[in-house]
């Protein structure tokens, strides 16, 4: 069992290393709030447990398993200031120490249950940043919605299609958006495991898609809810 | 002679349209499905003993209910049933067309594949076997080049052997066999219902969770519905996944079987022209400088060949008018067949349609070539900012030269929703007669720059009020999805018809309307009542906007046209120099209003018809109260000043 303090490393290093660079012991130990000294002996350890690979002086990076785990956290910890922020009425600046707590809480049944119940939220409320889709084994939200069945599979490594470079090709895994856009991106040709290659993309601008044959523009904000497993 | 009705289908950007001009020629008319914003071309041909009626069905992707485009297809085809409809399906991206001939065939269609664009596949690399294609789906399968018109007899043929009962056997789409059970059983409960539609496709549409189909029904037989209800349970236990996503996944999944069975790549892909151009027209730096000098191009031949048709021709019927004059002498029955006539007409014919024309060739060609699309891409993200996508920066830039065309460009918006929004704000554009009125008096009697602020001024308004009914207008915003399609060259026979026919279409709408709003302004300056109508107004123009009571009537001859309010206005004052009667506040404030405040008399006649009247009249009553409002604000911020 792991220590709610591993958990925060977890995550934090989640977010600090999803650019790809590695997260380094000073900027853990500034996060964090404790002595550079410390930070060093916890990445060891967690090293050892196989959920970060690090290098004295060069920082720490999450394995697949550490991924995985910080995904899950980060998920459960900005799902909850949703929950806290909009639900509960709860002030922005408080949500995100109330979340630190309650994450280690809570079951993947409860999370289900708060994803649905605010209708599968994309970003949290303190500072904007994505939540990573469920780890459940459904195509869209709206299966979600009906089935609402527990059935924790794994989407390993699904990332949305809007982080995605030029030139890069991905399987079609998951779709989150309303019934009227999934429906319409499915018709398109964004059925499961369907591949798709990314011919053009300018920042948070739309991107040319090679699909099924044909050229595909997409805007931003609706690659963002295509999720995808990078082959 | 024998008359029959073929449609058709297809996807956009497949050559549809081509085919259709090809068939067609000069007897077609283009207007409105009935009480549907969607283009409905239509025409006849004779072909040898048949005088055949051509229906082109808009561009779609698939028969569901998404869009207003879908319903109107699906619906002309299960009610209306034409003889034939022919399905144009794009030999360049096959796998993705069949997913509509699927459901065409679903729906009982009876079909005629013309596999368009065979040229095009045989630059990019690729074989189809039509024979085998025609086996796979029991159906004849018509190569054809429609830009070239190669092929087109032969569709004509294959469709006359279709309504002579001479067509092959269609092989109806078979999903999986856990999904087929469900099908045949919601088949049989719904067979009595619903008669409009085959008992198969209503089944099918109903597990995919169709609303359209679902309340059609629902409507004679309440026990379909949750018997539909329950059989989607049991498929998304089965499957795992929503019922629509099942059943649309399995039709792409026949639909990828049938491609690669027929279909080859004779040799290694290699980039085409199209990729090769994209490289630069869809970069993020030569292809907004590539869209600058297209843009600047289009407006340059659009002005310059307008103007230069528009003020010959004014100047024309200036003559005609005082021969008008000169013959029936100048009283109040000759002015009032003049004005109230004539005038609305010879407006519409020097001022609309010299630049019309230009615009709708030009756009045809646009359209045609497929560079459309690419703007949209490189302008989608800038649009986001006033809550619409890329493809309602061309429409937008349209507004600039006249509103008109600009709102009939606001199709290309595939919700009402972002249909409606986008016509607002296109209306709030200033239009090359508001540009006189902003020139002629803010520019000429204050300076360029304060005209420039006046310009700069709208913008800021475009954008609030953009973003403002983006808040205020319900339902779920769009984003942008939409095909790239390859460049090609138009073909000049469809451009040309395409102008014809558009043109044709605005003429009949917008003159009838125009003459009408002339008869009234015109009955209203008979019975003397101008007076009465400056004093009536006296209250908002005087007291709040602080503008002379003439303005008054000004205001309303400028529903006519935007400009006729500086001619008004220098011909109720008497005198050239505005210096005289207004005060540099008062023109500014002047000019505000007129800006503002109320759509010409053309652009309400194109809103009604492309966003009905009732969003209509909110629309220009929204922008009379707003501009009043802006107006008196700015009268007291700036007298202050």
């Amino acid at each position: 069992m792991r220590t709610e303090q591993a958990d925060e490393y977890l995550e934090l290093m989640y977010k600090l290393t999803r650019h790809g660079k590695p997260a380094r012991t000073t900027q853990i130990a500034k996060e964090l709030g404790l002595a550079p000294a410390s930070v060093t002996e916890m990445l060891q350890r967690l090293a050892k447990r196989g959920y970060v690979n690090y290098k004295p002086y060069k920082g720490a990076t999450l394995t697949k398993k550490g991924l995985m785990e910080g995904r899950r956290l980060a998920r459960r910890h900005r799902l909850l200031e949703r929950f806290l922020h909009d639900v509960l009425k709860i002030g922005k600046d408080k949500v995100h120490d109330e979340a630190c707590r309650l994450e280690h809480a809570i079951s993947s049944e409860t999370e289900a249950a708060i994803c649905r119940h605010l209708k599968h939220p994309a970003e949290c409320p303190d500072d904007g940043s994505p939540i990573p889709p469920c780890e459940r084994d459904v195509f869209s939200c709206e299966e979600c919605e009906l089935a609402e069945k527990t059935n924790p599979g794994r989407r390993a490594s699904l990332v949305s299609l809007s982080t995605l470079p030029e030139g890069s090709r991905a399987k079609v895994a998951f779709i989150r958006a309303g019934r009227g856009l999934c429906r319409r991106l499915c018709e398109m040709g964004f059925t499961k495991d369907t591949i798709v290659r990314v011919k053009r993309k300018s920042g948070r601008g739309p991107m040319e898609l090679y699909i099924k044959g044909y050229n595909l523009a997409i805007g931003w904000g609706v690659a963002s809810k295509i999720f995808v497993e990078v082959s | 002679m024998r008359t029959l009705r073929i449609a058709l289908a297809g996807n956009a950007n497949v050559g549809k349209s081509v085919l259709f001009n090809e068939l067609t020629g000069l007897h077609q008319t283009v207007g409105n499905w009935p009480g549907k914003t969607v283009e409905k071309a239509e025409g006849k041909l004779q072909f040898e003993d048949h005088e055949i009626h051509v229906v082109d069905l808009p561009g779609i992707y698939s028969l569901s209910s998404y869009s207003i485009e879908e319903i109107v297809a699906r619906d002309y085809i299960a009610l209306e049933k034409p003889d034939v409809v022919v399905n144009v399906v794009d030999a360049t991206s096959l796998e993705r067309n069949l997913f509509l001939t699927l459901q065409l065939m679903e729906l009982g269609a009876p079909l005629v594949v013309a596999l368009n664009q065979m040229d095009l596949l045989k630059k990019k690399g690729w074989e189809i076997d039509i024979d085998a294609l025609e086996k796979e789906l029991g159906v004849r399968v018509v190569p054809t080049v429609a830009i070239r018109g190669e092929g087109i007899h032969e569709v004509l043929v294959q469709s006359i052997e279709v309504v002579e009962g001479k067509a092959l056997r269609p092989r109806i789409p078979e999903y999986s066999p856990e999904l087929e059970k469900r099908i045949e059983k919601l088949q049989s409960v719904v067979s009595g219902v619903g008669a409009d539609f085959p008992a198969r496709w209503t089944s099918i549409k109903m597990l995919e969770d169709d609303d359209n189909v679902i309340s059609r029904v629902g409507e004679q037989d309440e026990s379909a519905v949750i018997a539909a209800t329950i059989l989607s349970e049991e498929i998304e236990e089965k499957f795992g996944d929503s019922s629509s996503n099942v059943i649309v996944g399995e039709r792409y999944r026949i639909a990828g079987q049938i491609f690669r069975k027929v279909a080859k790549p004779t040799r290694e892909p290699t980039p085409s022209l199209s990729d090769r151009l994209d490289a630069f027209t869809m970069n993020r730096l030569t292809g907004y400088i590539v869209m600058g000098l297209v843009l600047l191009g289009v407006f340059s031949l659009i002005f310059i060949v307008g103007d230069f048709l528009s003020s010959n021709l004014i100047e024309g019927f200036a003559q005609v008018e005082s021969l008008f004059y000169e013959t029936f002498g100048v009283n109040d029955t000759s002015e009032f067949v003049w004005m109230g006539l004539i005038e609305g007409v010879v407006a519409g014919v020097s001022i609309a349609l010299p630049y019309l024309i230009p615009f709708f060739l030009i756009l045809a060609f646009l359209e045609g070539s497929g560079y459309l699309p690419r703007i949209a891409f490189l302008m989608d993200r800038l649009m986001h900012k006033i809550g619409l996508h890329g493809k309602a920066f061309i429409p937008l830039i349209l507004g600039f030269g006249c509103n008109v065309p600009a709102c009939m460009g606001c199709r290309v918006m595939e919700t009402q929703r972002e249909r409606l929004i986008a016509v607002f704000v296109v209306t709030l554009v200033p239009c090359a007669a508001t540009t006189v009125v902003i020139l002629g008096v803010v520019g000429t009697y204050l300076g360029f720059l304060h005209a420039l602020g006046i310009y700069l001024f709208n913008f800021i308004i475009i954008i609030l009020l953009g973003r403002l009914a983006f808040k205020a207008v319900p339902g779920e915003p769009m984003g942008l999805i939409m095909e790239v399609p390859p460049y090609r060259l138009p073909s000049l026979k469809t451009v040309l018809l395409q102008t014809w026919a558009r043109l044709k279409d605005f003429i009949l709408i917008a003159f009838p309307f125009i003459i009408i709003v002339s008869l009234i302004v015109q009955a209203i300056r008979y019975a003397g009542l101008f007076d009465e109508l400056n004093g009536a107004m006296s209250p908002v123009t005087e007291l709040w906007l602080g503008l002379p009571a003439v303005v008054g009537v000004v205001l309303i001859f400028g529903i006519l046209r935007k400009e006729l309010t500086l001619i008004m206005l220098v011909a109720m004052v008497g005198t050239t120099n505005l210096t005289a009667v207004l005060s540099p506040v008062q023109m500014v404030v002047f000019t505000i209003v007129v800006m503002l405040y109320i759509p010409c008399v053309a652009t309400i006649a194109v809103m009604v018809r492309e966003i009905g009247a009732r969003k209509a009249a909110i629309i220009t009553f929204v922008e009379i109260a707003f501009a009043l409002l802006v107006g008196g604000i700015a009268f007291r911020i700036l007298t202050l000043l």
